[in-house]
């Protein structure tokens, strides 16, 4: 079950021709596929596309009725591979994913896939996590479309535009027989618009009905000779067929006069930051209406000669405006440009700057560099009076003064007392080599924890240790791996592989139930029903399986003192082979959406409740924030006593606290301090329990007053 | 400034020879609102409700988020414009810029000054609407001292970069009404008047969500009522949440003792002025720890500090004395803490930080670990020294006794167990902690008096270096290691003119980390200076 329910947003799906779609980016993109004739969906959850995989999960009635199949894919290579359902199929199909590490993982499939080619529509939605806010690699998608010969769309981010380019790729991939890539950045992603919506169109040919009716074609496969002919076919037929529908259709936009002689070619997805710079400069309208030539490639790959021949034809100058690196698009204009002679300057990664997103400080001040390099007369006159800077400077002092905020672990992770025990460990028998994995765990690397030397990719943390394998070493390897990670590749990649070459390390799988850092989505081993996948598959089967021999399931991570215990014994143990824990709670996030509203209701209802909090203490507390160091939980944090004897602030829990348990586990298994207590708040007690508590408070409040009797009370 | 510009090494716009900058800006009917909160703030709620209101009331708006991994519990950002509709569409920008934002709201104080520092608040244009609250990042809350970084300056950065700023502690009125901060930001928004639209359109977007509505609209209003009738509000005020005022004057207890305690009182009265409030405070805690002959053992030690200080020197002497001799003894030993853990009003606070009913019943689990060394300090003493001086014996104790213990307190079992341990009080004075307690304060505090004969400043130094001892086990192993390694450097630093300034330097870097790396790189420092200058 996903973090979010998309109750409301599915309704959405529903409306018919004419009505007006109200949503994000992301939901704007799930209707236009229904609205495609889609036959199936399938893709792997992430950041920025994770709300299209959960809408369609919570749609799946919607779905069915349409005849539209939709899968929670083990990863984007799966995810790509479905599409060869659309290779003898006319059926539409569409996979998405977080990229660049999305097409990293599907690279293999897309390959394949893009080597046959396709005769149904065949559209992967990237999500280009890129630039603020983004959690991988600085990367472009771009250069495996080039390498696999996929076009790349990259549509205006506005709803109408995104909406079109759906449709459009399906188009453009029928007519050329060849996947195509729709590429969405982050924002765009998330950003709230609205469309005129058309009527959901079931499938020209379902998933039934191919089955029902085979069809192969050798010639599609990649095996020689095929392969060679799929070669010749991509540059030969393909190529010319996607450049042909491009230019007919329209795809690329020209906006502004037609005899500028400076003019700006850009990516679609960079359209509003161009237009935000040349409102600024005060050289485009609210509307967008631009003094200012644009050749806008909504179509980044290919990109057709003819077109960028015209528009540079009769101008001094071109500006590339291209996020990201290497600067691709500009080399390939640069070479149509030189191969037909012509004689406008090309402009772009200078003076816009190679690396990095394209805010609007950088879009504007590489603009106006440019224009007031080659079109000074279109910049307003000198005489003006000039406004103030862009910003006030203000002293370095506060750059010091502001602390920076990664993400962390939320209140109450089960992750914490994970790798609060490792910690501990490691205080004991000193420091190991850690390689951790992709997933919530790896906030490990963030203080207080700083435990993780590597991160290599998803389901890559074992494997990421494997060098390390020297029985003979004095000190074990530690890799983690998420329960995410683990499913997705990590069953073969790290433990098959640690097994098979008898890797002396020791392996933690972090199992929250959930792949819990893209958004709560099950899993294989999720211990929830789900209606429409199968769960509960412990991930301890599957290690057995698999020929682990060694195997620790620990079923409360809370419990410090047995994750440290166990991970002490897994680093002492003679036995050989992987050494594996399987540490598994419960994402609180997950937990607490489920279980605050029926907590709420029980106790209404007058049911006998019971609600942790923790507490510290503050006269007990030292104010060493030893805790802290062991948790960086946000509802543990500090506060300033009014007492002039104390100059350190003491500990504090806030109301935000779920009672997880980790402070007074760690203050035991840490040695820390007698500060934290538990207070259970017991909602709708039975009589005897009434009774008894009644019984307890007389006598303690006896011993209380007798003891007060006899000394000096302070108030 | 332009903190977004990236690396193109390019002059930025204003340098540019004559050419000014925004003369033609075409989009300042454009309503332009970044919201800079921490993940889980509901700041996704908020933007939310933001473009709904400019929609109800004719308004064309886009709002945009980078969600993703920093919703845990990372800094955020979200961004909103809008523009009255003109039946076309106009072109938003996907992201704030530096220098053309209009509205900032920061659902947390040091997110205001990030917003700042990212340019996103100009003087020429921006109202600043920042909770004056802090909610501290991991960096400043493992810092072994205070990590909390400087709140003030932060407000008068904003202050400076603003063209107008509203800033109060939102977060509390959200409190109080049990709900979120995003609605009390809502409030603070629609009370600044920053918007062109009606108290009643708020209300109505709210009450729209459907969720929570009541909480909400009481924290709204609290924060609209707030914004309206003033921009700062308390907003310098120390923003930690501070406990409840220190009553001096309450104290109860049987005649005798009561009679006793005042004549303490009366010898507080014969110190100078400006150091009864601090002894007063120590006598209290001294007091409440042991007894009222403890208390007089303490005021002697004040006394002492008092003989050598002197009135030009603002009683620094006799007022770190006051302190830090109070602190030494009051150590943390088991008697205290289950004294302090079996008392009523202990309850009461849990209660009242629970906001408990008073029929409801409350179980309470404290986590406990004592070790053998505990178990010794609570012993007699000669009967613990002779334990220590047997480690086999005393390892072995420590494998049977030293466990984690979560004691139930509110059982009868769980509670007379550290009740009855409370009542060693009186003879805690014959127990192996009080004698190593009392021997190394006592040492302590003849040497700061003895440094002071030599350097008054350097004596006030020396009885500071205390609070670098605190915490249990460990910690306050560590603690007495740092303040050990701090006063080591005392033979160095005595007769050179800042010794106190090195001193405490060296204090402070102490309070820094843990392990106290910057401790040693401070006197690495001090000895090549001392060498240098030899």
């Amino acid at each position: 079950m996903a973090e979010r329910s998309f109750a409301a947003e599915v309704e959405k799906l529903k409306i018919g021709d004419g009505e007006v779609f109200r949503g994000e980016g992301i939901l704007a993109i799930t209707k236009a596929l229904l609205e495609c004739g889609v036959g199936y969906v399938g893709g792997y959850q992430g950041a920025p596309i994770s709300h299209l995989m959960d809408v369609l999960s919570d749609a799946q009635p919607i779905l069915s009725a349409l005849g539209v199949h939709f899968e929670a894919s083990a990863s984007e290579a799966t995810a790509t591979a479905m599409l060869a359902a659309s290779v003898h199929y006319p059926i539409r199909g569409a996979a998405t994913f977080k990229s660049t590490v999305g097409v990293n993982v599907a690279s293999d499939a897309l390959a394949n896939l893009a080597s046959g080619g396709v005769t149904g529509g065949a559209l992967i939605i990237v999500g280009e996590d890129y630039g603020e806010g983004s959690s991988i690699m600085q990367e472009r998608s771009h250069a495996f479309a080039m390498k696999s010969q996929v076009w790349v769309l990259d549509p205006r981010p506005n709803l109408p535009s995104i909406v079109k380019a759906v449709r459009d790729g399906f188009e453009l991939s029928e007519a050329s027989n060849t996947p195509v890539m729709l590429q969405v950045r982050i924002r765009c992603c998330h950003v709230h618009g609205q469309f005129i919506a058309s009527d959901n169109q079931a499938p020209a040919m379902t998933v039934a009905e191919a089955l029902e009716n085979p069809r192969r074609d050798t010639s599609r496969i990649v095996l020689p000779p095929a392969s060679y002919a799929h070669e010749i076919e991509k540059v030969n037929k393909r190529m010319p067929a996607a450049k042909a529908f491009v230019r007919e259709r329209g795809l690329n936009e020209v906006f502004g006069p037609k005899d500028g002689k400076v003019g700006i070619i850009l990516q679609g997805g960079m359209y509003n930051a161009v237009i935000r710079a040349l409102q600024r400069l005060g050289l485009a309208d609210i509307h967008g209406d631009t003094e200012v030539p644009l050749y806008v490639l909504n179509v980044t790959y290919p990109l057709v000669d003819g077109e960028v021949l015209d528009f540079c034809g009769d101008k001094d100058a071109v500006l590339v405006v291209e996020e990201g690196q290497p600067n691709y698009l500009e080399q390939a204009i640069g070479a149509i440009l030189y191969k037909a002679g012509a004689r406008v300057t090309l402009k772009g990664k200078d003076p816009l700057p190679m690396a990095g997103e394209y805010t609007g400080a950088v879009m504007l001040d590489g603009c106006r560099a440019f224009l007031a390099e080659f079109a000074g007369q279109l910049l307003p006159d000198q005489g003006r009076a000039p406004n103030a800077a862009v910003a006030a400077p203000i002293g370095s002092k506060l750059a010091e003064t502001v602390p920076m905020r990664p993400p962390g672990f939320c209140t109450g992770c089960p992750e914490r007392p994970i790798f609060a025990a490792t910690k501990l460990v490691e205080q004991e028998l000193g420091a190991h080599h850690i390689a951790s994995d992709i997933g919530c765990h790896l906030f490990s690397i963030m203080p207080p924890f700083e435990l993780g030397a590597t991160t290599m990719g998803y389901g890559l943390g074992p494997a990421s240790a494997s060098a390390f394998n020297a029985p003979d070493a004095k000190r074990r390897s530690i890799s983690f791996i998420g329960d995410g990670g683990f499913w997705h590749n990590g069953l073969t990649s790290s433990i098959g592989n640690a097994v098979y070459n008898q890797n002396d390390g020791v392996i933690v799988v972090v199992d929250n139930h959930y792949s819990a850092a893209t958004g709560g989505q099950d899993l294989l081993s999720s211990r929830e029903t789900n209606g429409t996948k199968s769960t509960k598959h412990p991930i301890t089967e599957a290690l057995k399986g698999i020929g682990v021999t060694w195997i620790r399931q620990i079923d409360r991570t809370y419990d410090v003192t047995k994750v440290a215990a166990t991970l002490k014994e897994a680093l002492s143990t003679e036995a050989t082979g992987p050494k594996v824990i399987v540490a598994s709670s419960e994402c609180m996030l997950n937990l607490q959406r489920r279980e605050r509203p029926l907590v709420a209701a029980a106790i209404k209802d007058g049911e006998r409740t019971v609600k942790p909090r923790f507490g510290v203490d503050e006269d007990v507390c030292t104010g060493d924030h030893a805790c802290m160091r062991l948790s960086g939980c946000p509802s543990l944090s500090v506060k300033k006593l009014d007492d002039p004897l104390r100059d350190d602030p003491v500990a504090h829990i806030d109301q935000s606290c779920v009672g997880c348990g980790n402070c007074g586990e760690v203050a035991v298994a840490a040695k820390l301090c007698p500060s934290f207590y538990r207070a259970d708040e017991v909602h709708n007690p039975s009589a005897a329990e009434r009774f008894v508590g009644r019984l307890r408070a007389a006598v303690i409040g006896w011993l209380q007053a007798r003891r007060e009797a006899r000394r000096l009370v302070f108030g | 400034m332009s903190l977004d510009r990236g690396n193109s090494g390019l002059p930025s716009l204003s340098d540019l020879p004559g050419l000014g900058q925004g003369d033609g800006d075409t989009t300042t009917a454009i309503v332009k609102l970044a919201v800079l909160a921490v993940g889980g703030q509901g700041g996704g709620v908020l933007t939310d409700w933001i473009t709904e209101l400019a929609e109800r009331n004719g308004y064309r708006a886009q709002s945009t988020s980078v969600a993703g991994v920093a919703q845990r519990t990372g800094a955020t950002i979200y961004y909103v414009e809008m523009l009255p509709d003109t039946g076309r569409d106009p072109v938003f920008s996907l992201s704030p810029a530096a220098g053309d934002v209009d509205i900032v709201i920061a659902a947390e104080l040091m997110e205001a000054g990030r917003a700042v520092l990212r340019g996103f608040v100009t003087p020429d244009r921006t109202v600043l609407i920042a909770s004056s609250h802090r909610i501290l990042a991991v960096s400043e809350k493992i810092v072994p001292g205070d990590g909390s970084r400087d709140a003030a300056e932060v407000l008068n950065g904003a202050r400076e970069a603003a063209k107008r700023l509203v800033a109060f502690d939102m977060e509390r009125p959200a409190l109080a009404a049990q709900s979120m901060i995003s609605a009390s930001l809502f409030g603070a928004l629609s009370g600044s008047g920053a918007l062109p639209f009606t108290k009643e359109s708020f209300e109505e977007v709210i009450r729209l969500g459907g969720r929570g509505v009541a909480a909400s609209l009481a924290a709204f209003d609290a924060c609209h009522r707030l914004a309206e009738s003033g921009d700062e509000i308390g907003a310098g005020a120390e923003p930690l949440p501070t406990s409840v005022q220190l009553k001096r004057s309450s104290v109860a207890g049987p005649a005798r003792l009561i009679r006793q305690w005042n004549g303490l009182l009366q010898r507080v009265e014969e110190l100078p002025e400006p150091v009864r409030e601090m002894t007063l405070a120590g006598l209290r805690k001294v007091v409440d720890f042991q007894d009222v002959a403890y208390g007089l053992e303490y005021l002697d030690l004040v006394d002492r500090a008092a003989k050598m200080d002197e009135g030009e020197s603002g009683w620094r002497l006799s007022i770190a004395a006051a302190k830090h001799a109070a602190n030494a003894m009051t150590y943390d030993d088991v008697i205290r803490v289950a004294d302090l853990k079996t008392r009523r009003a202990r309850d009461q606070r849990i209660r009242d930080e629970l906001n408990l009913a008073e029929d409801a019943l409350l179980n309470v689990t404290e986590f406990l670990h004592p070790r053998m060394r505990e178990i010794c300090g609570t012993l007699p003493w000669r009967l613990g020294r002779w334990i220590e001086a047997r480690p086999g014996l005393f390892n072995w104790l420590d494998g049977k006794l030293s466990k984690g213990r979560f004691v139930r307190s509110d059982r009868l079992a769980g509670y007379l167990s550290l009740w009855l341990l409370a009542a060693l009080r009186p003879w805690r004075r014959r127990l192996l902690r009080h004698k190593i307690e009392a021997a190394h304060w006592n040492a302590w505090f003849d040497h700061a008096l003895l440094v002071r004969e030599e350097d008054y400043a350097l004596g006030v130094e020396v009885l500071e270096c205390r609070r670098l001892i605190k915490g249990y086990s460990d910690t306050h192993d560590r603690g007495l290691s740092k303040f050990d390694r701090v006063l080591s450097a005392l033979a160095l630093l005595q007769g050179r003119e800042d010794a106190a300034d090195w001193l405490r330097r060296l204090r402070e870097a102490a309070l820094l980390d843990e392990k106290g790396e910057a401790l040693e790189g401070a006197l690495k420092t001090i000895r090549t200076e001392v060498i240098t200058a030899e």
